[in-house]
């Protein structure tokens, strides 16, 4: 495969976001997976999103480790430096980058083979930290670069292209992802972008561990009968507990809305979350009773999605240590080195 | 007791600042700060030591020991033997009495009594009952236990004549904040000196001199040293995990930063140290960081280096500053993991899947921890690599007496080509892996930079010279030549190697590199004294300056001296410099202790034909 660019030609009626910027200048390259695979669709969606809150494309960074979902981040925010990491390491490489600099917006794109087998740990660590990110799982629940293995999100039960039958239990990321501390939690569908974008720009907007369990049929390995990862299988089993739409700072707060049951939650960059529920019996401010319910569910066979947990008063990596305001990647030797005079002090006390 | 306390059967050695102490101990029975007090001691009286710890992989109960070299000259390596044993381990006995020379010293606590067929009779034997002291002083089981130490500190100063004062001084040093231990300790401290004042009076050869001889070097621990390093190198970003030898060091980095690195105006921190959960993880953060423009590094050693190697990799070939700093200790990973030796040279140099060269760094000792590690941080910035601080336990983990640290006010970090906004914005040319200077660096930004220009997408897989994915046979080829004219320009970045001629013309050479260096001086020094000439070079980094193969090609044969088994830097000299494996001699100690002064003399004398040496001049100046 080699690289293709997308032309440079703009239509003059695109619509413009807050920076003047059409959706056109948030996207990448052309993507090399394969026809109507679900990444594209959430490639779609952060696209959507990033332009939706009029993010500056520089200021976000886009790492991932490897895999098929890995390899996306090629595919949208051309402005972006981007990270194509080792396979289930881009956890700590994002974590690293964001110590250096914690101005930027970081987003971490993986896969489940990538996230909850090889990179489990990586992953794990990541969330239990509060570093600020979004981390998005696009979770297909198979191996599709290396041609259909199951993953370890696969259902017990569920059957290979090749008719091979899944013995193992399956890794639930978001019952893990609720248990270690993240401070906002979701799933979503990528055949359903009306749920999807909100939970993006929700997530972008929150200011602490943000992860977004995404379930993305695989087309080549993945969608046939007897896959618990397939469109027809989600569309059939997905329980949506709720609707979100985000409103940003700078927006005025006036949208209309239907009948039904509303939440605000004001987030801390100044946006607010308006939770339309669905399901009346639940509650995304209390993490305990969400496991429990996403768990029984998920033993009758569905698929719980939208905002499932969300700490409105979240505390990144960056406050755990005490860091300064400014980037270390900005700071010089006058601020970092303590000089000669101080080095003959540490020299006489070592006599 | 049935002994009598003292019963030197034969006149014992005679030497003034010049012997070696042992100090036998159980692990986790407070000895170690007593021998430490009883070592710096003597550095306050002018006369210069080193401490070794030989320690055990325990908190509590197997042995461990203090090996103390006092010795006026200043040879600063291990000698080899032992003159006074202090040995108050009844496990390690028999070994310990074993390892005394001839005509040296035993002193023991002689609470207990032990047979005859326990001491041998060409050692004098010095028997205290500090059990009896103890338990008659103090009710308390704890208190019993640590007094211990010092009690013997005490009678061994009285013995060898250490300045009472000075030990009293450095225990108020020691205890500022803790008042009340200050004056338990010296109460201990006279106890044993009373006692060694009024029962030990017997001939006894060893002694301390006040001289004039440490000057205005500095007592410090490879470790801390390398941790100042990178405060003073500007590392902002310390990922690692626990590992012995390495652990002390993050810990360092950590201590100074909290005094030197917190912003007045704000408290709050110009520095982030994770414990990441692993050593794949610590390298992933610092990779990450040093992606994104901070100065990283990772403490670690041959374990952890085996599990960052796909990361190190992935650095190599995204060209990403990284300072990683190597520890090393015995191999396997499980098998001597508080012992030492220089044996992951080759697991560094070549460290990861394809084609990898990485640049080495070889510190002799404190000083160079600190000068190397600091210098790493700008190496690894200037190269786009990653950089490896190739320390050991020997200088890691003991104190060694060492030039003061030197810092330049007017040095200013070397951030490397690094694009910036203003020169993007004013159109200057961008392409991440473009050779623009012939120099085999390519210009690189940081996220964030600028809104239109020079982003770009970091991969481990192929890319052109503009980072875009390419499969193709000719990029990749271009992209690893051009690697190798980075690497090639390391070469004029590094420290030099260092050349010592013998005092006439020879054909005899050695290579030598990082710890070896105290012992391998002493060596020298006692084989010239024996009439073996040899030229010597201190290597001091990979890639190897040109002037080695010189060096070589100027001498028909050149020993080189390494503390592992497979003589893995000559393998690398072979390697790269395609030299005749005959040319270059192997002298290779990895028993897990630190190389001596005897073995090496020794095993050059052998190899070199002549009278080989019994002992460096220092050691058998004082054999009656």
């Amino acid at each position: 495969m080699t690289y293709i660019a997308k032309p440079g030609l703009h239509h003059p009626t695109l619509p413009k976001n807050a920076l003047c910027y059409t959706r056109r200048d948030y996207e990448g390259k052309v993507s090399t997976l394969c026809a109507g695979c679900g990444h594209d669709s959430i490639s779609a969606a952060i696209i959507q999103a990033c332009w939706e809150l009029a993010i500056e494309p520089h200021r976000l960074a886009k790492l991932s480790g490897i895999g098929c979902s890995s390899k996306t981040p090629d595919y949208f925010l051309g402005n972006s430096h981007g990270f194509n990491t080792v396979h289930g390491r881009m956890p700590s490489v994002l974590t690293g980058a964001n110590l250096a600099n914690r101005e930027l917006l970081y987003l971490g794109v993986s896969g489940d083979g990538d996230s909850a087998s090889i990179g489990i740990g990586q992953f794990v660590h990541a969330i239990r930290r509060g570093v600020n990110m979004v981390y998005i799982v696009e979770n297909n629940g198979v191996y599709g670069l290396t041609k259909g293995q199951f993953s370890a999100t696969a259902d017990q039960g569920s059957v290979s292209k090749r008719g091979v039958v899944n013995t193992d239990n399956p890794i639930d990321m978001v019952g893990l992802a609720l248990q270690l501390g993240a401070s906002f939690v979701a799933r979503s569908f990528s055949g359903d972008k009306q749920q999807l974008v909100p939970l993006i720009k929700a997530a972008i907007a929150h200011r602490g561990a943000a992860f977004i369990d995404v379930i993305s049929p695989c087309v080549a390995f993945n969608n046939h009968a007897g896959s618990t990862k397939s469109y027809d299988y989600v569309r059939e089993h997905n329980e949506a507990v709720n609707r979100l739409d985000v409103i940003s700072a700078r927006e005025a707060i006036g949208v209309d809305y239907a009948e039904g049951e509303l939440a605000e939650v004001r987030q801390h960059d100044g946006s607010v979350l308006r939770l339309r529920k669905l399901h009346a019996d639940y509650d995304p401010g209390d993490r305990i009773a969400a496991m429990n319910y996403v768990h029984a569910h998920q033993v009758r066979g569905e698929i719980v999605t939208g905002l499932l947990y969300l700490d409105p008063d979240p505390h990144d990596l960056h406050e755990h240590l005490n860091t300064v305001a400014t980037p270390f990647n900005a700071l010089g030797a006058e601020a970092l080195c303590p000089g000669a005079a101080t080095l003959e002090q540490i020299n006489a006390s070592l006599r | 007791m049935t002994l009598p306390s003292t019963r030197a059967s034969r006149p014992g050695l005679q030497a003034v600042n010049d012997f070696v102490v042992k100090f036998a101990n159980v692990n986790g029975s407070g000895s170690a700060s007593a021998n430490e007090l009883f070592a710096k001691a003597i550095l306050r009286m002018g006369v210069p030591v080193s401490p070794r710890n030989i320690f055990p992989s325990n908190i509590q109960g197997l042995p461990t020991w203090y090996e103390v070299r006092v010795n006026e000259r200043g040879w600063l390596g291990r000698r080899g033997g032992v003159d006074l044993m202090v040995a108050m381990n009844p496990q390690t006995w028999d070994a310990d009495v074993a390892e005394i020379e001839p005509g040296g010293y035993l002193f023991y606590d002689s609470t207990r009594p032990l047979p005859p067929s326990k001491f041998r009779e060409d050692v004098a034997v010095i028997g205290m009952p500090i059990t009896e002291l103890c338990n008659a002083a103090y009710g308390d089981a704890r208190q019993r236990q640590l007094f211990k130490n010092i009690i013997y500190v005490g009678a061994l100063a009285e013995l060898l004549g250490i300045d009472g004062a000075v030990l009293e001084t450095l225990l108020g040093e020691q205890y500022r904040s803790k008042p009340k231990l200050i004056d338990a300790n010296r109460e201990a401290l006279r106890m044993g000196r009373d006692y060694a004042r009024e029962h030990l009076r017997q001939p006894f050869g060893l002694r301390v001199r006040r001289a004039d001889n440490v000057g205005d070097r500095i007592f410090i621990d490879g470790n801390s040293a390398a941790a100042l390093g990178c405060v003073y190198g500007g590392a902002t970003v310390c990922a690692w995990y626990p590992i012995t030898p390495s652990s002390s060091l993050a810990e360092a980095f950590q201590k100074y930063c909290a005094r030197y690195r917190v912003d007045k105006a704000s408290g709050r921190n110009l520095y982030a140290v994770v414990q990441a959960e692993d050593e794949i993880a610590s390298i992933g953060m610092v990779i990450g960081a040093g992606w994104n423009g901070a100065r990283a590094f990772t403490a670690t050693s041959g374990p952890g280096i085996s599990l960052m190697t796909e990361f190190i990799g992935l650095a190599y070939f995204a060209e990403i500053p990284a300072t990683i700093i190597d520890v090393q200790r015995g191999g396997p990973s499980t098998g001597m993991p508080t012992r030492t030796q220089q044996a992951d040279i080759l697991a560094c140099a070549y460290a990861s899947h394809g084609d990898t060269k990485h640049v080495l760094l070889f510190p002799e000792d404190p000083h160079e921890c600190f000068e190397f590690a600091a210098q790493a941080l700008d190496l690894a910035d200037r190269l786009q690599t990653p950089i490896f601080l190739m320390s050991d336990l020997d200088i890691g983990m003991n104190q060694r007496l060492c030039a003061p640290f030197a810092w330049d006010d007017t040095r200013a970090y070397d951030r490397g080509k690094v694009m910036t906004r203003e020169e993007l914005e004013a159109g200057k040319p961008f392409g991440r892996y473009l050779d623009v200077d012939g120099d085999g660096i390519p210009y690189r930004t940081y996220p964030g930079t600028h809104p239109t220009r020079g982003s770009f997408f970091t991969r481990g897989t192929t890319r052109d010279a503009y980072a875009r994915y390419s499969e193709k046979g000719a990029d990749y080829v271009d992209n690893m030549q051009r690697l190798l004219r980075k690497f090639e320009t390391a070469k004029t970045l590094v420290p030099p190697p260092l050349l010592r001629r013998a005092s006439r013309p020879t054909a005899l050479g050695a290579i030598f590199f990082g710890s070896t260096s105290p012992a391998m001086a002493e060596a020298i020094d006692a084989l010239e004294g024996a009439g073996v000439h040899l030229d010597t070079l201190r290597i001091r980094a990979f890639p190897f300056a040109d002037s080695v193969a010189e060096f070589i090609a100027a001498h028909e044969r050149v020993f080189v001296v390494e503390q592992n088994r497979d003589g893995q830097l000559r393998s690398l000299l072979v390697n790269e410099f395609g030299i005749d494996p005959a040319r270059l001699v192997p002298i290779l100690h990895y028993d897990g202790t630190p190389i001596t002064a005897r073995f090496i003399a020794r095993a050059i004398g052998e190899q070199a034909g002549t009278r080989a040496p019994a002992a460096p001049a220092a050691a058998e100046a004082h054999v009656p």
